[in-house]
């Protein structure tokens, strides 16, 4: 069973019909308990770096501390992603799980914010979670923060800067951009990750 | 390089699509479920879903079309029309919606705007702005309510403006007076309305060829473009159109 976390962060039922769509058994819920006997974790969410306060407030945040010291595959999306980072200029007082280094920013002034439409990915290490996506691939990216690009980068993407579109370490897997909107590649990324 | 989107717009009264059916090469479906994501396939980047059902008794009729839609459609779907509340928007969005369209509920409590970004994050609101040029306002474009059939003596610039303050996520600005002509985009209400924000904006109306496309996204600078009926006008497919506008040296998302 896929663990979907819920934490107030936006819509969750897209990512749930695309897994769905997959033919993955999958649940939304922000129930301890269930995210513990999930084998697979999908953190979603759009929205206020805030919102992922949330998830400490409901006793999620050691949930998922716990899985990953078990490694269970993770994955983050938007927000979710960011939250594995250090911290953001969004909100710095909400500290971030630090399993990625460095802290999101916002983009510059000098080019429109959000970043919203369909933009390119340059493949550095397919991984696990892009295999058969290669580079030039669009994806459907809406954010205002940005990722910075680290070791554990494997995608990039540019937008005034380059910044992370895809990362990948050991069962922790991150993407800016969403999958469940992204068509055919992204329905192909969201497979990869619940085959693991 | 982020691409130029061009959005599939779903004309839905009383539950069936009622412009726009050529789109995807159907012969008519009709039915928004099954038009949306052929549009998809052949190419749309995003899907909006216009209810333009006058009366407000047909809510749950759209919110079980939205559902349908949202069903199989793994591309952004913005749904507009009659959203008055954040408890009309939370329906929508609950129905499957990624963004919801406000425009004269907006203009009548431009508070709504604010409230539904702060629940659901400003890429979720798109500002459904309707322009007319304007004799009173000396050349400056006037926004109207309620369809294109209310005068609100507000200038389209200021407007556009205090929705961004608000937290309005993308502009849909369609000129009245292009709308459904098949003559072209309005390039300079687009231009001036892409320079004074500083948040995507969608142009619409007047869509009748790629060459239409190309203009508005190069002399009007949009972001996106959207066309409901344009294929009725000499273009066949969406595909063919995308592919047009890469001939002209446009980022888009092609093939794709």
């Amino acid at each position: 069973m896929i663990a979907i976390l819920d934490y107030d962060a936006g819509n969750l039922a897209s990512v749930k019909k695309a897994v769905e769509y997959l033919g993955y058994p999958c649940v939304v819920t922000s129930d301890p308990l269930e995210v513990e006997r999930a084998d697979k974790i999908l953190l979603p969410g759009v929205g206020h770096f805030s919102a992922t306060s949330n998830l400490e407030a409901r006793g999620l945040s050691a949930v998922v501390r716990n899985a990953m010291s078990r490694e269970i595959p993770l994955l983050g999306i938007c927000l979710g992603m960011q939250w594995m980072f250090e911290s953001s200029e969004e909100a710095p007082e909400v500290l971030g799980l630090a399993w990625f280094r460095g802290q999101c920013q916002r983009f510059p002034d000098r080019i429109k914010v959000p970043h919203v439409g369909w933009n390119q990915l340059r493949v550095r290490n397919t991984g696990r979670l892009f295999q058969n996506i290669p580079s030039g691939t669009f994806m459907y990216f809406t954010h205002s923060y940005w990722a910075p690009v680290v070791e554990c980068t494997t995608a990039e993407c540019e937008y005034g800067t380059a910044f992370s579109a895809g990362v990948e370490r050991g069962s922790l897997f991150g993407v800016q951009f969403h999958p469940e909107k992204s068509g055919d590649p992204g329905l192909t990324l969201l497979r990869n990750f619940c085959e693991l | 390089m982020l691409t130029k989107r061009v959005i599939a717009c779903l004309d839905v009264d009383a539950g069936r699509v009622v412009k726009g059916v050529h789109f995807a090469d159907l012969r008519d479906a009709g039915d928004p479920a099954e038009l949306a994501p052929a549009y998809s396939r052949s190419g749309a980047d995003e899907i909006i879903l216009l209810d333009i059902s006058a009366a407000n008794q047909k809510r749950s009729t759209l919110l079980e079309i939205v559902r349908k839609t949202a069903q199989h459609l793994f591309v952004p779907f913005t749904v507009g029309g009659g959203i008055r509340s954040l408890n009309d928007a939370t329906a929508v969005f609950d129905a499957g919606a990624d963004k919801i369209a406000v425009n004269s509920a907006a203009l009548e409590n431009p508070a709504l705007i604010s409230q539904i970004a702060r629940r659901y994050g400003s890429q979720a609101v798109v500002v459904a702005v309707d322009a007319k040029s304007s004799f009173t306002l000396r050349g400056n474009y006037e926004v109207w309510a309620c369809g294109g059939k209310q005068s609100t003596g507000k200038e389209v610039l200021a407007w556009v403006r205090e929705t961004e303050d608000r937290g309005a996520g993308e502009i849909l600005l369609t000129s009245i007076d292009r709308d459904g002509t098949g003559d072209g985009f309005d390039c300079e209400l687009t231009a001036r309305v892409a320079v004074a924000v500083r948040i995507p904006v969608i142009a619409s109306g007047g869509a009748g060829n790629a060459c239409h496309f190309v203009q508005v996204f190069k002399e009007g600078k949009a972001d996106a473009a959207l066309a409901a009926s344009v294929f009725h006008y000499g273009i066949n497919t969406l595909s063919g159109l995308k592919q047009e506008l890469a001939l002209a040296g446009l980022p888009v998302r092609w093939p794709c």
